[in-house]
């Protein structure tokens, strides 16, 4: 089939365009961390007057961007390994097994995605703060109380992406194992988890993603001590200045891994997705 | 124990329990708990001074609920002003992120050089951490300093440089933001759609002497339908919940044009601390969000079968 000059042209324009938009920002971000404070402060320039790394240095004691870096990274870590390792296994039983309660086990769990954060947020906030009250344990303003929060925020989705790559397993490897003596979990670690290690990798990612990107409950259950980078970014702007470099070079810092992480497994997301979505 | 070789599945049928069991307790304790108990909160009158222990609140049935949804009281017009903004909000963004995603989709089908760069490109927003990229746009809408109002003036679009955080401006903002935010989710989705639709679908359609409209109404878009069906209702249910971009863009308190259902409720709980009245505000908006749900699938189920 070929393209006519039409469609040519309305391809151009209409990625020309949508490059554009995309790319705005990310210009913006890169191009601002470069820029010394004096440039940031004034008009607007398209380029730096004089390239400059020193925001990238600035920032580090402008606020305890490294404290909240560490905070982010152990508590997005750990949600994501914690939740990948129980999809795993809810995975595997919804995959391989017709038990009474399969379908209400998926239809809940992904229906609790469609609940407003807010609705969840008021009461979770109360529970862990008076457990707290009550028996010492420490889960509001903790951790470990935002490690419990994310962990199931991204089970859900983690449980419907890992169905979807073990459904692409083929039965007959189960099988085999079996013949050969394998118990279920022996099928499951020998079999089906070396066979999905892409997908499981991606929902990890997915997973990391989801908890490094949280606002709304970092916002209001972390203190001074656990903030996370989602809030901790916001302390670049004090009364009387914004320190507009070294936001954009904070915020460069905490993109680009996960950017170029989420960009290496693209291709297992879009096969996640797909086998999700159109079932 | 036995020691016979039968199938393991035969063998323990409760296997399957177990195997979900870390996912029921920690789904119970994050999401059915606390749903269990905003209900019981918004039948409680809950400030501030009984937060330290709320078994002493005192019970006031369906109050807050009067209250938050009396469209002539001050709270309930207030919350019915929030929910008209949020419904305009979330059918502009979740439009015009279809249509992105959608003319994306379909002039990256036919290869040429560039493609998989731009594919990779476009995908870039939706893994950009939201702060990050909320607070660009924050720099980018600033009045005196950012990049929009300087292009503006460059161009003599305008005499006064406009506030986009504050009056007005705002909700375009705001919609910009989602919209940049959300259609890459909308591109990702629709690409993988577009590649079940073999290509002899196309050379037939061509051979009948479709043009390039004809072929997208009658060949791309029945094709895509399970795609944009599940796609749209997530696309709505993300943005009319979304906290994240107006809380980064414009902190705990929007402006009124832009002043979202979840930002409100949020300030209502947090900022006047009536963490009653809040949470009968959630669960009207989680009843809302479930009626509209149910309708939807019923809606595009009963036309699947139809088709």
């Amino acid at each position: 089939m070929r393209e006519t000059a039409a469609e040519r042209w309305a391809r151009r324009v209409v990625l020309s365009l949508l490059t554009a938009f995309t790319v705005t920002p990310l210009y913006v971000m890169i191009t601002s961390a470069a820029k010394p404070l004096r440039d940031v402060q004034g008009a607007f320039t398209w380029l730096p007057s004089r390239p400059s790394a020193q925001a990238f240095i600035d920032m580090w004691s402008t606020v305890p961007l490294g404290r909240y870096l560490v905070n982010s990274l152990v508590v997005s870590g750990v949600a994501a390994l914690i939740s990948v390792a129980i999809a795993i296994f809810a995975a595997f039983a919804v995959s391989r097994y017709r038990f009474r309660g399969r379908q209400i086990f998926t239809v809940t769990a992904l229906s609790t995605q469609m609940f407003p954060g807010i609705l969840f947020l008021l009461p979770l906030f109360l529970i862990y703060v008076n457990l707290g009250n009550a028996t010492g344990i420490a889960l509001y303003a903790s951790r470990t109380g935002l490690i419990i929060t994310y962990l199931t925020f991204s089970l859900p989705f983690s449980i419907w992406m890992l169905v979807g790559y073990f459904d692409s397993i083929p039965r007959g490897l189960d099988e085999a194992a079996q013949v050969d003596g394998a118990g279920p979990l022996r099928t499951l670690f020998r079999v089906i988890l070396p066979t999905a290690v892409p997908g499981v990798v991606a929902v990890t990612v997915y997973a990391f993603m989801t908890a490094w990107g949280e606002v709304l409950f970092a916002s209001v259950m972390t203190n001074e001590t656990s903030r996370t980078l989602a809030v901790g970014l916001q302390g670049y702007s004090t009364q009387y200045n914004v320190y507009w470099n070294q936001v954009m070079a904070a915020s460069l810092v905490v993109s680009v891994p996960v950017v170029a992480g989420f960009l290496m497994l693209q291709r297992y997301f879009v096969a996640g997705l797909t086998a999700g979505a159109v079932k | 124990m036995t020691t016979t070789t039968a199938p393991a599945r035969r063998q323990r049928p409760s296997l399957p329990y177990l195997l979900l069991l870390p996912a029921i307790v920690f789904e119970l304790l994050v999401h059915v708990v606390p749903m269990v108990v905003g209900v019981w909160m918004s039948l409680l009158e809950l400030t501030q001074f009984q937060i330290r222990d709320w078994s002493t609140a005192p019970f006031v049935g369906l109050d807050n609920y009067r209250t938050a949804l009396d469209v002539n009281g001050a709270a309930g017009e207030e919350l019915l002003h929030s929910f008209w903004v949020t419904v305009l909000y979330t059918v502009a963004s979740v439009g015009l992120s279809w249509v992105f995603g959608l003319a994306a989709g379909v002039f990256l089908q036919r290869p040429f050089a560039g493609r998989a760069l731009l594919r990779t490109l476009f995908l870039t927003p939706y893994a950009l951490p939201v702060y990050a990229a909320v607070i660009t746009w924050t720099f980018i809408f600033q009045r005196d300093t950012g990049l929009l109002n300087h292009v503006l003036t460059a161009t003599g679009a305008v005499d006064d440089p406009p506030f986009w955080l504050i009056g007005g401006n705002s909700f375009w903002a705001l919609l910009v933001v989602s919209v940049w935010r959300s259609w890459p989710f909308a591109f990702l989705c629709i690409m993988a759609g577009l590649q079940n639709v073999p290509a002899e679908m196309y050379e037939a359609a061509a051979i009948d002497g479709a043009g390039f409209w004809r072929r997208l109404k009658d060949v791309t878009l029945p094709m895509l339908r399970p795609v944009n069906q599940v796609l749209i209702l997530v696309l709505f249910l993300w943005t009319f919940n979304d906290f994240n971009t107006p809380f980064v863009l414009f902190g705990g308190s929007a402006p009124d044009q832009a002043d979202l259902i979840s930002i409100h409720i949020y300030r209502s709980s947090f900022i006047t601390w009536n963490f009653g009245q809040g949470s009968a505000m959630s669960v009207a908006l989680l009843l809302f969000l479930l009626l509209v749900t149910a309708a939807y699938l019923l809606v595009t189920n009963r036309r699947r079968e139809n088709a």
